[in-house]
């Protein structure tokens, strides 16, 4: 007998409760697979024991267990490839803010996952919007780097598995020169002591030995990114500084980069796609917010893509709680000239592909079971989402925020104060 | 002696004509006659253009009405016709706008383009005094660069008229000013004429973080508490009362001028009624302090801006008769934030309370119509169906009425001005872009030809001059 999911929320967390080994099949109008196989019209997804088994058309048998969900719209789960959700609850809150540490002596080997809190609120109302997947990344503070990032889902579970150490992040450009002394030349110094400091470790520290820039603890942790075995995030945004930035990296072919920002990227987009460097980008950027952004356009996107640079799309004019507005930012791109499938792709394969997250970012047998039902077309201003698989485990689409909309739906205190009100 | 007389008078008429004409003079100094009271007027006058019938549109008129395959007439700077079926007129433009929408133009009631331009570098730090936590003597006029390449991604948006604010440092920040989205070599010529000034004060957080526990530079380091806050803003009308009754008993007896206070004509302009209160709020228990304050003395908070939690005192509101002007979905980055939800402008506004929908950004400024959209959409999820017709008031109407210039503009009116936007498409969808952006009927917008479009002093010479933003 085939089950119907109802969408009541309470129902979704009944079924949340032992549900690894529960069969879902998720019916779209649309199916989105983000693989060659494209869109697929009335398409079915099975979820079975958190992973993704048959992924077809209309035809495609649905098991007599499966509970069944159906929806206009079935794509993978979303993947913010750059965020501070999880790490600071109420951002003016010093005491609640784990982004940054002015007063550290570290900053290399900074650890963001140290500050993640599953309890964080941001991080239900990032996955009831169909987020399933959050690269976080620290601030800098004392120098050019800001420390290590990882990568969580948004289940908001005391047991979130996180990938630790999936990156390190730090500033160039106008940013970088701020934090290293107060200019280019004094971070690019910086920067080049730092690496020379990581490569000789752990040599130069033994016996007490210091660095030119880093402590022994900081040069231990830039050595594997020094050595090409970490990825490194660098927030940078002119043509200008961009393309320092790639002198460096074809001065050494072993340095893994990926740009965040990257403002005029378009400018310097053949060389960044010759150099298969990556650009995390906020779309919505086309103001010359500084003097390292004066072309800034909303077409930057899509110029990129048509250059064959890999693009994410993020949300970097507020990143710790409104993540989730990727999805507007990815259809403002697509209304500025880029691809639709390109924008999808933005969201989900190629945030997976830029931090190895094998399995993630896809319909296609096999992968992980992070899927997401939509209202409607997910990068339209009015969609939302009927239900989110994270895992292949149906999640709460409840949140502090939905908690508060019920309390407040009617202004009614005629027979008790709306305290008394429990959604 | 008669020919030198007629000599020196034959060299200085040819003097006078070379200077190319009679100067202007400035009116003198008179002791008896008070100061004037509009000593910066706006020089703005609405830009040529033929007439233009757009036809075939869905017109939203910005009331609540909407006609499909409708025609609109501007002539004059004006709407003349909206209706299903109207004659052009001898060498009228044509627009034949099938399959595009019609709306009045958007109307961002909170912004601090000019005064916190981009590039946003030290000397551009213009929209708050921070020297000492009253300074309603401030004009923010006084500090609005015009060349803010802001002002023009704005007006790719559809924005045909915004108020520019003093920022919310202060409790009491300034005057704001309401401004045509025109490209103008000075203030003076963007400044929407006669429109009523606006005062912007701000309760809650960021007042005592500028002053008490941020050590600013008022000495005394007051306000560092909310009850700090309150008494700051009684104490000053307290004071503008006194200069208000010193006046009117002057102008009914005469006497003693007097003494002119910059601060207190302002204050005193609130409390004539002249002079409309803007006020930054963000908390529930806080919005309601501020309205027995304004019983307190005798005067109207016109809107709430920011109103965070108006959702949860959407009937007070409705009741005392404030807009609250409102983000989507913007919460969570202060105390006074956190309890934001998106559904808050559905929420008021089902209430009955007017409800706009303000940026307070130059990112967000550019896609107002969005905004609304995605608030429309999750009220709709909870049951409140508001028609999109209806919804637009958020963006002009509302907006208007809060600036004291919805005679004129906020809606497709015959007779008001052609303040117009054409869509490409369902304004409300992501995909679409203004297409033309009329204001007083000009054209001051056209996606189809970028070459005719404004590029600021700024940008000239830089990267991407000229190039679609």
């Amino acid at each position: 007998m085939i089950r119907h999911l109802i969408a009541a929320t309470s129902a979704a967390a009944c079924l949340a409760l032992g549900a690894m080994a529960e069969t879902y099949a998720v019916i779209g109008e649309k199916v989105w697979t983000g693989t060659d196989a494209g869109t697929i019209d009335d398409g079915i997804v099975i979820i079975r024991d958190g992973r993704i088994v048959t992924v077809g058309g209309p035809d495609t048998p649905v098991p007599e267990e499966a509970t069944v969900v159906n929806a206009e719209w079935v794509t993978p789960g979303l993947i913010s490839a750059f965020s501070r959700t999880g790490i600071v609850e109420v951002d003016a809150e010093d005491s609640t803010n784990d982004t940054s540490a002015a007063l550290s002596p570290f900053s290399v080997s900074l650890n963001a996952a140290d500050g993640f809190n599953p309890d964080d609120t941001a991080i239900d109302v990032t996955r009831i919007a169909g987020v399933t997947r959050i690269v976080v990344a620290p601030s800098p503070a004392t120098n050019l780097f800001a420390g290590q990032g990882f990568v969580a889902d948004t289940t908001g579970s005391q047991e979130t598995a996180l990938r630790e150490r999936a990156f390190l992040y730090m500033s160039m450009g106008e940013g970088g020169a701020g934090l290293a002394g107060g200019s280019r030349p004094a971070a690019w110094a910086q920067l080049r002591a730092a690496l020379d400091d990581a490569r000789a470790y752990p040599g130069r520290y033994a016996g007490g030995g210091e660095g030119d820039v880093l402590t022994r603890r900081d040069a231990q942790a830039l050595a594997s990114a020094a050595r090409g075995q970490q990825l490194i995030l660098v927030s940078v945004r002119s043509a200008t500084d961009l393309n320092a930035l790639m002198d460096l990296a074809e001065s050494d072919r072993a340095l893994k980069f990926a740009v965040v920002g990257g403002d005029e990227a378009w400018r310097v987009a053949d060389r960044l796609a010759a150099l298969r460097i990556p650009v995390i980008l906020d779309a919505f950027s086309n103001l010359p917010g500084s003097f390292d952004q004066l072309a800034a356009t909303q077409e930057n996107a899509s110029r990129l893509v048509a250059a064959g640079v890999s693009i994410a799309i993020v949300n970097l004019g507020n990143d710790s709680h409104l993540a989730r507005l990727m999805t507007q930012i990815a259809g403002n791109a697509v209304a500025n000239g880029l691809d639709w499938d390109e924008a999808m792709k933005s969201l989900t394969v190629t945030p997976a592909k830029i931090f190895g997250l094998s399995g993630y970012g896809t319909l296609a047998v096999g992968a992980r079971g992070d899927v997401v039902a939509w209202d409607g077309d997910p990068l339209e201003n009015t969609s939302n989402t009927d239900a989110v698989f994270i895992d292949g485990v149906p999640q709460d689409l409840t949140s502090r925020q939905t908690e508060l909309r019920d309390r407040y739906r009617t202004l009614d205190e005629s027979q008790r104060p709306l305290a008394y009100v429990h959604p | 002696m008669k020919r030198n007389f007629w000599m020196a008078a034959a060299l200085g008429a040819f003097a006078l004509a070379a200077c190319g004409g009679p100067k202007e003079v400035v009116k003198a100094f008179s002791a008896e006659e008070p100061f004037p009271s509009n000593p910066y007027p706006s020089t703005y006058a609405p830009y040529p253009n033929a007439p233009v019938l757009i036809t075939n549109a869905t017109i939203l008129d910005g009331e609540g009405a909407r006609i499909e395959n409708g025609s609109l007439l501007i002539q004059g700077g004006k709407v003349t016709a909206l209706g299903l079926e109207i004659a052009a007129p001898e060498g009228a433009v044509v627009i034949d706008a099938a399959g595009r929408w019609v709306t009045p133009g958007i109307i961002d009631n909170h912004s601090h383009l000019g005064a916190y331009p981009s590039p946003s570098v030290t000397a551009h730090q213009d929209g708050n005094e921070i020297s000492a936590p009253v300074t309603a003597e401030v004009w923010v006029e006084h500090g609005i660069w015009p060349q803010d390449p802001g002002f023009s991604r704005a007006r790719a948006g559809g924005i045909t008229a915004l108020q520019i604010l003093p920022g919310s440092a202060n409790l009491f920040g300034g005057r704001g000013v309401t401004l045509k989205n025109v490209p103008a070599r000075t203030v003076q010529g963007m400044k929407f004429p006669d429109a009523p000034y606006t005062l912007k004060m701000a309760c809650g957080e960021n007042p005592k973080r500028v002053y008490g526990y941020g050590r600013g530079s008022y000495p005394g380091g007051a306000p560092y508490s909310r009850m700090g806050n309150m008494a700051g803003y009684r104490e000053a009308w307290i004071r503008a009362a006194d200069y208000r009754r010193k006046w009117d008993k002057y102008n009914i007896e005469g006497g003693d001028m007097p003494t002119r206070d910059l601060e207190l004509d302002t204050l005193a302009g609130v409390l004539s009624g002249e002079i409309l209160v803007h006020m930054h709020c963000y908390r529930a228990d806080e919005m309601a302090q501020i309205m027995d304050m304004s019983r307190e003395f005798g005067y109207k908070v016109t809107a709430f801006h920011h109103a965070v939690e108006s959702y949860k005192i959407a009937d007070k509101l409705a009741d005392y008769g404030a807009c609250s002007s409102m983000w989507a979905d913007w919460w969570g980055f202060k105390m006074e934030a956190y309890d934001g939800i998106p559904e808050n402008i559905p929420l008021v506004a089902n209430a009955g309370a007017c409800a706009i929908v303000h940026s307070d950004s130059d990112v967000g400024i550019q896609r107002l119509n969005q905004e609304a959209a995605k608030a429309w959409a999750d009220g709709k999820r909870i049951g409140i169906d508001i028609p999109i017709e209806q919804a637009w008031e958020w963006l002009s109407l509302n907006p208007a009425k809060s600036l004291g210039i919805d005679d004129v503009t906020g809606s497709l009116k015959p007779g008001k001005n052609a303040d117009v936007v054409i869509w490409s498409g369902d304004p409300f969808s992501i995909y679409t872009k203004a297409d033309q952006v009329f204001i007083d009927g000009a054209l001051m917008y056209d996606r189809a030809h970028p070459e005719t479009n404004a590029v600021t002093d700024f940008e000239l010479g830089q990267p991407g001059e000229g190039d679609v933003k």
